[in-house]
């Protein structure tokens, strides 16, 4: 008993130092948002903002037009979301709970792309959106991650736990094939959808190399692709907004992740996917 | 679909089946027919045109030497056969690109699932107190943009103001000048990688953990066993279909390797942290769409690879 309580200090110790390892950068980016270019310069390094400023920030709304990208990004995370929650639910229904025609081959082409990497499709995808004309627009950012197969599979998983009876109960009732999944399946999904969105809210905010390509004005930037090139072009020295920059960028799906991470967690420790 | 119109309305009627109890189970697997693939129907649309039609057409692409300038008429181009990929592996940016990513995966992915399985039995066992507020922190580097993570990185990494050298400094190491020398940008962006991404090991590393029966660690510890030879001989062992399932998707996303070199080096200095990911974007913008596919299929050819050899390794020998 007593080893164990002494193996327990060191544990702590440990997870301390892990700990602070890794919010110490988070930590640094914010309170460096704050600082001015003197001061990010200094040589030790200063933790607090001695003279804590906001110029960055308005710099970054104003003159940089961070309030157009943060728009963007928005209404793509959005849109692709909703687009994954329906399309990729109506779909892992179909294939959990009815019987049609084509239904395995069906399941079995979907799941086969799931382990093709995206670099793969990236050069046709850039064809194809440049040929129908979406290239550098708000359409050709969002309608090629509508639908993924990963939120198929993890729909139909779900649906295959909920039980068979529901459906023959709504049968008997005389309601529609499409009434009882919109009445009965697709409300008891809400766990289901609820990981589904977060995950796909994230991978969108976050997603960096397609809107890189297809946004060329910059009235169609997101938030990731304004700050890497606005870091790697010619003003990539103003530390103080770059920081800022990263700021906005985290802050938000920070705030979505603290609001949510039971539901993020599990779902990850039972899906295992990023 | 054009049978299900018409089998419809005669099927309401009554007049295609003789008995009429049968008639309703076939009229029911018409309707539950039709109803799954108008459910079926808006994910199959835009799944066979972004993509089936673009996995196809990369194949396709591969063994052509489409250029930017082709854009209009994707198949007004000429089929080259492997040209493609016998010029890859010539390629000495290609070769270097493919050393780099090797590397990175190599030492970063067990560096990664090291410091993941660390804190997971940390937090599995050992400790009550503050284990969600321990989890909550080190999964957040995880669902960071990882452009943000390398913005920020970038000033960690420097040589002279720098949060890592200042760290190092107190111990009295002098640091090197991580992004700016052939040697140490790989190093910096490998544990650059590392810190953002244990967070998803760590989790999954937990779930798995919770499957090891705590009765067998007892059992050896009353016959002597200590913490480290439980964790070698029981841990370990039990942990073998997650250690799998972790490596493979680990190594899938590092053989992707691009954000971090794409924001941090650009690839440099002396192409050092250039990758195969990242020299395939670059042909792509070279307008060589042609090469471009190829090195993708190149990848993807390598990720499947390696995946197979990790399901040999981890599952036969159990």
């Amino acid at each position: 008993m007593s080893a164990h309580t002494r193996g327990r200090w060191w544990l702590y110790a440990l997870l301390t130092v892990m700990l602070v390892a890794v919010v110490a950068p988070f930590a640094w980016m914010v309170l460096g948002s704050f600082k001015t270019q003197g001061e990010l310069l200094q040589n030790p390094p200063t933790w607090w903002p001695q003279t804590a400023t906001l110029d960055n920030y308005t710099q970054l709304f104003s003159r940089l037009n961070f309030k157009q990208y943060f728009f963007n990004s928005t209404v793509v995370a959005v849109a692709v979301t909703a687009g994954n929650l329906l399309f990729c639910s109506m779909l892992g229904y179909a294939l959990a709970m009815l019987s049609f025609k084509g239904k395995k081959a069906l399941f079995g082409v979907v799941m086969a792309t799931l382990m093709i990497p995206g670099v793969v499709t990236f050069v046709p995808l850039f064809v194809l959106v440049a040929n129908i004309g979406l290239i550098d627009s708000l359409p050709g950012l969002i309608l090629p991650f509508l639908v993924t197969p990963f939120g198929v599979f993890l729909m139909r998983q779900f649906f295959l736990g909920l039980p068979r009876d529901l459906l023959d109960a709504g049968r008997v009732d005389g309601a529609g094939e499409l009434r009882i999944f919109t009445r009965i399946f697709l409300p008891l999904a809400g766990p289901a959808l609820a990981t589904l969105g977060i995950l796909t809210f994230l991978g969108s905010w976050n997603n960096f190399l397609w809107p890189l390509v297809v946004a060329q004005q910059e009235q169609h930037y997101t938030l990731p692709v304004a700050l890497a090139l606005y870091s790697t072009g010619q003003n990539s020295t103003q530390y103080g907004l770059l920081l800022a920059g990263a700021t906005v960028v985290v802050v938000p799906v920070l705030l979505v992740f603290l609001v949510f991470q039971r539901r993020f967690i599990e779902g990850i420790a039972t899906t295992g996917i990023k | 679909m054009a049978t299900t119109t018409e089998v419809t309305p005669r099927g309401e009627t009554g007049h295609t089946s003789p008995s009429p109890r049968r008639g309703g189970a076939g009229m029911r697997a018409v309707r539950e027919g039709r109803a799954a693939w108008t459910l079926a129907l808006p994910f199959c649309l835009l799944f066979l045109v972004f993509t089936a039609w673009p996995v196809l057409q990369s194949l396709f692409m591969s063994f052509t030497d489409t250029k930017s300038r082709d854009l209009r008429s994707p198949f007004s181009v000429n089929v080259v056969g492997f040209d493609n990929f016998t010029k890859a592996f010539a390629d000495p940016v290609f070769r270097k690109a493919a050393l780099n990513t090797a590397y990175f995966v190599l030492i970063g992915m067990p560096l990664t699932l090291g410091i993941a399985l660390a804190a997971a039995v940390a937090l599995d066992k050992g400790i009550t107190r503050f284990r969600s507020a321990f989890r909550l922190g080190f999964y957040l580097p995880v669902i960071t943009s990882i452009v943000a993570v390398a913005v920020v990185w970038r000033f960690l990494l420097q040589q002279d103001f720098g949060l890592i050298n200042t760290v190092l400094g107190w111990v009295g190491i002098p640091g090197p000048n991580w992004l700016g020398d052939p040697n140490w940008a790989m190093p910096g962006l490998i544990l650059m990688a590392s810190w953002r991404n244990f967070g998803t090991a760590m989790i999954i590393f937990l779930a798995g953990l919770q499957g090891v029966p705590w009765v067998l660690h007892e059992a050896a510890a009353i016959d002597g066993a200590g913490a480290w030879q439980r964790f070698r001989h029981i841990t370990l062992p039990m942990l073998r279909p997650t250690m799998l399932f972790v490596s493979v998707t680990t190594s899938i996303g590092y053989l992707q390797f691009f954000e971090e070199p794409f924001v941090m080096t650009s690839g440099g200095p002396l192409n050092s942290t250039i990758s195969m990911s990242m020299y395939t974007y670059k042909q792509f913008g070279f307008g060589n769409y042609g090469y471009a596919a190829s090195m993708s299929y190149i990848i993807f050819v390598v990720i499947a690879i390696v995946a197979a050899i990790q399901f040999r390794l981890l599952r036969d020998n159990t």
